[in-house]
């Protein structure tokens, strides 16, 4: 187990650092030139453009700003933004509202998700299997951003139930509707990820054979059926967490909720190198973070996988 | 809850070339007769491969029929948008049109899905938009399949040091959110096209082709007939190619499938988000992203493009459900 966990760590580096590579090229090599914005339309006075693209190493070449940027991260500082801001300063305001924006919708997309997933994938072709398929049918379709329209009008505007955007982003039940909107399109897949993963296992000979025991169905379904049924369920939710979080561009944006992916836009926007690499970077690590998690729970929940 | 002791809610194997869905709707005698019948014709055609195996099980789905009659009238729609209506999508009269309300009596006319924000006809703008739509999610997917798929092929065939590096590749690819990567990537194009998304999504997105195909080629590799044709000297390309591509494309096809409509969906959410497409593209993102100013007092400018996105992207998942249900064998 140790030996497995030290191996897959390892393997973890060379991936952490390509993708960091990757975004850092795809920042600061990509046509745009993020000193001359910041002047807007005014002519820029050349020393002064000199003066800041030494302070920020964008006068070095692509590798040894990497290098360089790199090696302050190893130090905890992510750098500066081009507005003078330290960009770690930046990320611990948003963060904690994107973590407890993400947290909840993951909290709601496994609960339900699981439960609709349960109860369509024992009873195949019922009355409920169908609706729940049409139902995840729909919400798979209909695009995050019409679904965040549509809540925001039935709920807020009709029914009057919330504000129609966040004036509070610290609020847990303001976030509450947002998280929703955000956990929508995986609890769909949760779902039907479920339903199709117990739909086979209900026909495995220890299905068979735990019925024959004599064995309560509670105790059938929760240990034997649930237990074999939820790994492709937990490879998706695995790599589903940072998913959440970039995917709370669109949701942060029509809520009006001051997260990360708020913060995230506008920084794409505005060429904010720094800012974007930043907060990729954290997102990419959670990433990792995230499956290998996931490889280890898959020993606990199947007892034939073994991680000597 | 069902009783898990009660016989039939073990469900056993549905009968061969009975669909899931319709066996599901099936009951008592009506099985019984169906099993024989399908006994007999599986005598009669006893050697059918998988693909005509799936084609005859898709045949039969309703679920497959819809689907595929809507993308036809969708790839009809992006090729000849002019036939299903003669109104101008980007002929604007502010004076008469703002926010003119839908009117049914005008059918299929200019004013059917009411005017926009510019005074421009919606029902127009939702036919052409068709077209961002269709060709965003057909290129992409097709230089995603021929990209990853290579990737895969190459990765899975010869394994060893060449796997490893482009299964790292894709572990780097992999960590970078696709919606995010499109961003920071299309943020760089100064006028961006249609093809400017296709380049981007389809940089980012190969990896998942390139994944399904590693784990089939893998699989595939093992069997007799392979070894079998490299004993009879048959060079890597025939083996490639001709014995281990046509028995590890399924999964590739079912994955590359759905993906398609995930597509449309990412080039609508970055038009959206105003880093997708521009005008003058016509494109359904755009045009909600436009009608969300003006949802309060005219929800139809936002619904009708919302529709057509939806039951575009509905479409291709359906197609792929259908597709993916017909050649795994083991949902059958």
């Amino acid at each position: 187990m140790g030996s497995y966990v030290l191996r897959r760590v390892l393997q973890m580096i060379p991936v952490f650092f390509g993708t960091t590579l990757l975004i850092f090229l795809m920042v600061y090599t990509l046509p745009g030139d993020p000193v001359a914005a910041l002047f807007g339309d005014k002519a820029a006075d050349p020393a002064v453009v000199a003066n800041l693209k030494h302070k920020y190493y964008l006068d070095q070449p692509i590798w040894k700003q990497y290098l360089h940027y790199m090696g302050n991260l190893f130090q905890g500082d992510f750098g500066t933004s081009f507005t003078g801001r330290p960009v770690t300063d930046i990320m611990a305001n948003a963060f904690p509202v994107t973590i407890r924006l993400a947290l909840m919708a993951f909290a709601f997309e496994l609960v339900l998700g699981l439960c609709l997933g349960v109860v369509s994938g024992l009873k195949r072709g019922s009355v409920q299997d169908t609706l729940v398929l049409i139902l995840t049918l729909l919400v798979i379709s209909i695009p995050v951003f019409v679904l965040a329209y549509i809540a925001q009008t039935v709920f807020a505007t009709n029914l009057g139930w919330v504000t129609p955007t966040v004036q509070d982003s610290r609020d847990l039940s303001q976030l509450l509707l947002p998280a929703i909107v955000l956990g929508s399109l995986s609890l769909a897949y949760v779902a039907r990820l479920a339903r199709t993963s117990i739909g086979e296992n209900l026909r495995a000979d220890y299905m068979r054979t735990a019925v024959a025991k004599g064995l309560p169905r509670r105790t059938i379904i929760s240990r034997h059926l649930l237990r074999n049924s939820l790994i492709p369920v937990v490879t998706f939710l695995g790599t589903d967490l940072g998913a959440l979080m970039s995917g709370a561009i669109v949701t942060e944006g029509i809520f009006n909720v001051q997260g990360i992916g708020n913060v995230l836009y506008r920084a794409i926007n505005q060429k904010e190198g720094p800012t974007v690499v930043g907060i990729v970077t954290v997102l990419v690590i959670v990433y990792l973070v995230a499956s290998l998690l996931v490889d280890l729970l898959y020993a606990v929940l199947d007892p034939r996988i073994r991680y000597a | 809850m069902p009783d898990i002791h009660d016989e039939n809610s073990y469900e056993p194997h549905p009968k061969p070339g009975v669909s899931r869905l319709d066996y599901a709707g099936e009951q008592g005698m009506a099985v019984e007769q169906e099993t024989l019948v399908e006994a007999d014709v599986i005598k009669r055609e006893e050697a059918r491969s998988l693909w005509g195996d799936a084609w005859r099980d898709l045949r039969r789905r309703p679920i497959f029929l819809i689907s595929a009659v809507l993308i036809l009238l969708l790839v009809v729609m992006a090729v000849f948008p002019w036939a299903f209506t003669d109104a101008d999508p980007r002929r604007a009269d502010l004076v008469h049109d703002y926010l003119r309300r839908p009117d049914w009596a005008d059918f299929f006319g200019a004013g059917w899905f009411g005017y926009d924000g510019q005074g421009r006809s919606i029902y127009a703008r939702v036919v052409y938009g068709a077209r961002a739509s269709i060709t965003v999610g057909i290129c992409v997917t097709a230089a995603v399949t021929l990209l990853g798929g290579l990737a895969g092929m190459v990765a899975g065939y010869f394994g060893g040091g060449v796997d490893a590096v482009i299964s790292r590749i894709v572990d780097i690819f992999f960590g970078i959110p696709l919606l995010l990567g499109a961003l920071v990537l299309l943020n760089a194009f100064a006028t961006r096209t249609v093809w400017s998304v296709v380049i981007a999504l389809a940089f980012l997105g190969w990896t998942q082709i390139a994944r399904v195909m590693r784990g089939a080629v893998l699989t595939v590799k093992q069997s007799d007939y392979v070894v079998a044709g490299r004993a009879l000297g048959a060079g890597t390309g025939r083996l490639m190619f001709r014995h281990i591509l046509p028995n590890a494309v399924a999964p590739v096809i079912v994955v590359a499938t759905i993906a398609l409509g995930g597509y449309i969906a990412t080039e609508a959410t970055l038009s959206f988000l105003g880093i997708g497409l521009q005008d003058p593209t016509i494109s359904w993102g755009i045009d909600i992203s436009s009608a969300q100013k003006v949802i309060r007092t005219a929800p139809f400018a936002l619904f009708f493009p919302a529709a057509a996105l939806s039951v575009t992207v509905l479409a291709f998942i359906m197609l792929g459900d259908a597709v993916r249900d017909a050649l795994d064998p083991k949902l059958r």
